[in-house]
């Protein structure tokens, strides 16, 4: 799947998040998901002839706090502007966007640039009636304006990503990001996130851009690493046949788990954008500045920074729990009812070993907050590990229960007899008898070699089903063959 | 009762608050002119009988007659076309619910060019309008149901839109004032919109005074219209006796050096000159340099506006919708293309592509960006103007109404109809047409009306309805039309 | 100078079906109209602001609190072609 080493990808993110706003971006009608079609629906979003636009205020702030948020430079006076072509779901026969004169720009996240953050709205929903659903070969199409005037904010970043992985990776940290500003839902799934890529491929060291082609409708992480892969492919594939790539639009199907050209249209679009009449210019004051600078909270890159210089976790860990909205969230939590745990071993408690577990028994994205693994019961097997109750072994026996079946782990411990071993006496018995059957094993370690201690400790082990401490066992064997 | 029909609105309501004259008495003779109706003027009556919302009212409900470009819930509102034939709006105008609430009466919804796209009324899908003063005769546009009907006396008021002079022109050609005041000062919500930074609500009416009534119980800041300002300080009864201390200017370029002035229309002014100079005022020359190109920008920035208000209109959620292709590949557009084209009339096709054209790519900076600079210069034009003088007078219309058919196979020459008017709305200021006089065409003809146009700096229609008062007094114009 | 392709060009970007007769006549309408707007290149206006917004204001902005919808039967009453609550058309194949 990876790009032949003489080409190189350039990989830019367009992505639109759906504010939670409880009204739409133009009028007041209540912004709500799931309900009969048009049942939220107005003069002004259903563009009856007179109707006006009035701007969502929350819209305003969220747009802010997103643009401070990717580090932008806040444009002292922003305009919205017309965005005209014609489409059942776009009642007006214009969206209104903003153009040459976007909310923010010249931000950061990570280490990708954003070129721009502006304030828009979404189109109505349209479900194709026919043979298949699909637009092709439908015999008619219906239109919902439930959804349509939604607040949208557009990022834009620089093709600064240089693969599918990388896209993936930052992807998500945009949305851990955006998550923890508490202003949209960001569901992929649901489509409150969207992320399109502009791909384009060109000889590695070259300084010219290749051609860019944009690819829409991939509505997972692991749909936009797969498509952006299979994409570099190809082009890699026409440039290798002497042939040029031509700009075009690929829609992702995630049924086949490919790209197809969208029609190229006879009817060209040329948005002709002009500046929009009915609104006025936005001039976010100082105290709309600061306001929404004070409502940012703590974002993935300061929370990394924190995790690995006050919480002592080792740098991998914290930038995993850091960057993840959901582990990070469930991390702070844990935290919380902690008392005795140290915050090291919750962390890797939750991103080594729930992580995997979760990733088992589940498919693709991990959210331990929709396991029946509660943060209490987490940090209270942390703690019982730490303070030898448990051993590592038998914690993720435990681990594995919390997973399938929710719970307390003390519970847990005590119904299935997992409890580490803390009477020596018993342990030193079972050790002396183990010893005794392996009179081989224990030859080889009284003649030097230390090494072959392990069929004793192994059937120290399976005697005590896990409950002993295998430090604490090698320890006892030792002592034993060296006393006898 | 005829000469309840020569009485103004100010007369009227005075006699009705003192129990002289009844208010449904006045509202039904109004109803029985009107449904005599043999110029055009009307779309819809209401007739007779019509509920009264209450004589205790500031408008002690007195009939009103309002532009069929303002949405009446449930009263078929077609903005003088076919693509909104048995249209409904399921909302009212804010300007029209205002009245209502200040307790007029809508007696019916006049005829007009449609989408407001015209100076002769002859532009409606639904039949021309014509000259009370002389049938064969224009009343002039695009509000020409609204001025034929108050000049004819089948209406005591009304009120129109103005973008480029729709409101001020006819006003002139049929012998009634007629204002369009500072943009912002009335909303423009529920006013189907041709051009948004230049559409205006204004009155139409027999004095000056009850001009300054109906601007009174309309102007206001609307939450629904992001533009809406509403006037500082409201709007006081007109008053002036005389002009002393007053100074007035006479731009050069839209009197006696405009396109296409008739000798009649100039004699008429040079003579409403001198009276202004009677009532003690200052009368100089002056300059507004870039009002030469008045028109070449109007009709850029206007028909821009327009190609995307007029997007909306596309068959999907209301108006008519027309056949469209077979093949399911080109469905969707035929139906667009067809509706539109089979609803819309010449003009407007005419300034949709001329609109379309003007933004669309590659030309954008040539005609619309330079337009917009053309308007910053006849704004600053203006400012530097009014340093000097407190009003700037012109005739409103180079030429009275001309014969129905005479322009309409040269649109450029029915264009420069609005020579003296375009200018004020696209430096946003308010601007007034008051009779003056008669005169005959270039050529011979009928005695018809010649309109002078007052205009001052935003925000001052207090002292520019003064100005009119004192002007109107000295002039003492009381002729009316013969045909009725 | 607008010819009959270019009018061609436009009328499809506004959607407008127009017939062999309108399209030439169109052509020599809109190049009338155009050499006269064409009069302002006379101007020299390096350095001049295009005016977009003759109202100076700013942040005219509405509270984020609900009011109620229209009721959806009002909303379908004028749609040429309503489907069960929604708004039907033509599919768009592309």
């Amino acid at each position: 799947m990876a790009l032949p080493n003489e080409y190189e990808a350039v990989i830019g993110l367009e992505i639109h998040v759906q504010l939670q706003t409880r009204t739409k971006m133009f009028c007041g009608c209540a912004l709500s998901f799931g309900d009969e079609p048009n049942v939220h629906t107005c003069p002004v979003c259903l563009a009856h002839p007179g109707t006006l636009p009035t701007v969502n205020e929350q819209a305003v702030r969220f747009g802010l706090q997103i643009a401070l948020a990717l580090e932008c430079e806040i444009a002292p006076r922003s305009i919205f502007h017309r965005k005209n072509y014609f489409y059942p779901d776009n009642p007006k026969g214009y969206q209104i966007s903003q153009y040459d004169i976007p909310l923010g720009t010249a931000g950061r996240l990570g280490d990708v640039r954003i070129h721009r953050v502006h304030l828009e709205e979404d189109a109505a929903k349209m479900i194709h009636v026919g043979q298949s659903g699909r637009i092709h070969g439908s015999a008619h199409s219906l239109v919902d304006f439930n959804r349509g005037g939604t607040p949208l904010v557009e990022i834009v970043t620089e093709p600064d990503l240089t693969s599918p992985e990388e896209a993936r990776e930052w992807a998500q940290l945009l949305r851990t990001t955006v998550k923890q500003l508490g202003v949209s839902d960001v569901n992929m799934e649901e489509g409150s996130l969207r992320v399109d890529a502009n791909v384009s491929v060109r000889p590695a060291g070259a300084a010219e851009l290749g051609t860019k082609t944009e690819l829409k409708n991939m509505n997972s992480f692991r749909f936009l690493e797969r498509g952006i892969a299979a994409e570099l492919e190809r082009q890699a594939a026409v440039l290798d046949a002497a042939e040029e790539v031509v700009q075009e639009t690929f829609h992702f199907d995630p049924r086949s788990g490919s790209l197809t050209p969208l029609r190229s249209k006879e009817y060209a679009h040329d948005y002709r954008y002009f500046p929009e009449p009915d609104l006025v210019p936005l001039a976010p004051t100082e105290d709309m500045l600061d306001e929404a600078r004070s409502a940012l909270p703590e974002l993935p890159a300061r929370r990394r920074e924190r995790y690995a210089s006050e919480l002592d976790l080792p740098d991998d860990t914290a930038k995993q729990l850091a960057f993840d909205a959901e582990l990070a969230d469930f991390f702070e939590r844990a935290l919380e009812t902690a008392d005795g745990a140290e915050p090291r071993t919750i962390a890797i408690w939750v991103t080594g070993e729930l992580v995997a577990r979760l990733r088992e028994a589940g498919d693709g994205e991990v959210d331990p907050s929709s396991s029946k693994v509660t943060p209490q019961a987490l940090a209270s097997l942390a703690g019982m590990v730490e303070a030898k109750q448990v051993t590592t072994g038998a914690a993720r026996q435990v681990l594995a229960t919390l997973v399938a079946e929710g719970g307390d782990p003390a519970v847990i411990v005590e119904r299935e007899g997992l409890a580490q071993m803390s009477d020596s006496g018993e342990l030193e018995a079972i050790v002396a008898e183990a010893i005794e059957a392996e009179p081989a094993a224990a030859e080889k370690v009284r003649g030097g070699n230390p090494k072959a201690v392990g069929p004793i400790v192994g059937a120290v082990m399976r005697k005590t089903k896990g409950r002993a401490d295998g430090g604490e066992v090698t320890r006892l064997i030792r002592e034993k063959l060296d006393a006898g | 009762m005829n000469d309840v029909l020569e009485l103004t609105v100010g007369q009227a309501l005075e006699r009705i608050g003192a129990g002289e004259l009844s208010s449904d008495e006045y509202f039904d003779v109004y109803a029985e002119a009107a449904a005599g109706d043999e110029l055009g003027a009307y779309l819809w009556r209401a007739g007779q009988g019509s509920p009264n919302g209450g004589s205790d009212t500031p408008l002690r409900g007195v009939p009103i007659a309002v532009k069929d470009i303002f949405c009446t819930e449930g009263i078929e509102t077609t903005a003088g076309s076919r693509i909104l034939e048995g249209y409904r709006p399921p909302y009212t105008a804010t300007a029209v619910r205002r009245l209502k609430e200040a307790g007029a009466r809508v007696l019916g919804k006049t005829n007009m060019d449609e989408f407001a796209m015209g100076s002769s009324n002859e532009n409606s899908g639904y039949g021309p309008v014509r000259n009370p003063w002389d049938p064969e005769r224009v009343p002039g546009g695009s509000s020409g149901g609204s001025a034929a009907a108050v000049a004819a006396r089948m209406a005591p008021w009304a009120i129109g839109t103005d973008t480029g002079g729709s409101i001020r022109q006819p006003a002139s050609l049929c012998g009634v004032v007629g204002m369009k005041p500072t943009y912002g000062a009335i909303s423009r919500y529920g006013m189907i919109a041709f051009a948004s930074s230049l559409d205006q609500c204004g009155p139409l009416t027999r004095d000056v005074t009850d001009a300054a009534i109906l601007l009174r119980a309309m102007e206001g800041r609307d939450p629904c219209d992001s533009t809406s300002v509403g006037i500082d300080g409201g709007i006081q009864l007109p008053s002036r006796t005389d002009l002393k201390g007053l100074r007035f200017g006479v731009p050069r370029e839209l009197s006696a050096d405009a396109e296409g002035v008739e000798p009649g229309v100039m004699q008429v002014f040079d003579r409403t000159l001198d009276l202004i100079k009677d009532l003690g005022a200052e009368v100089d020359e002056c300059e507004l340099p870039h009002s030469r190109h008045g028109i070449a920008a109007y009709y850029v920035l206007a028909p821009a506006e327009a190609s995307a208000n007029l997007a909306r209109y596309d068959g999907v959620r209301y108006g008519r919708r027309a056949g469209r292709s077979e093949e399911p590949e080109t469905a969707l557009v035929s139906m667009y293309e067809r509706t539109r084209a089979k609803g819309f009339g010449a003009e407007v096709k005419r300034r949709i592509m001329l609109g379309t054209y003007a933004l669309s790519s590659g030309y954008y900076e040539a005609y619309y960006g330079r337009a917009q600079r053309v308007r910053t210069k006849i704004a600053q034009d203006f400012a530097t103007a009014f340093e000097r003088y407190d009003y700037l007078v012109t005739p409103t219309s180079p030429t009275v109404a001309f014969e129905i058919g005479a322009r309409a196979e040269n649109p450029l020459a029915m264009y420069m109809s609005d020579y003296c008017t375009v200018p004020m709305p696209i430096a946003g200021i308010p601007a007034i047409s008051i009779p003056a006089g008669l005169a005959q065409p270039d050529g011979g003809g009928p005695d018809l009306p010649v309109g002078l146009q007052i205009t001052s700096p935003a925000f001052t229609e207090s002292g520019l309805l003064d100005a009119a008062f004192a002007i109107e007094g000295a002039i003492g114009f009381d002729a009316s039309p013969g045909a009725s | 100078m607008i010819d009959r392709d270019q009018v061609l060009h436009v009328a499809r970007l506004a959607r407008l079906e127009l017939t062999e007769e309108e399209l030439e006549r169109m052509a020599g309408e809109l190049s009338t109209i155009l050499d006269h707007v064409e009069q302002m290149n006379e101007l020299d206006l390096d350095g001049v602001e295009p005016t977009s917004h003759v109202v100076e204001l700013e942040n005219v902005l509405r509270a984020d609190e609900p009011r109620p919808s229209w009721p959806r039967e009002r909303m379908l009453e004028a749609a040429p072609d309503p489907d069960e609550g929604a708004f039907r058309v033509p599919s768009p194949q592309a």
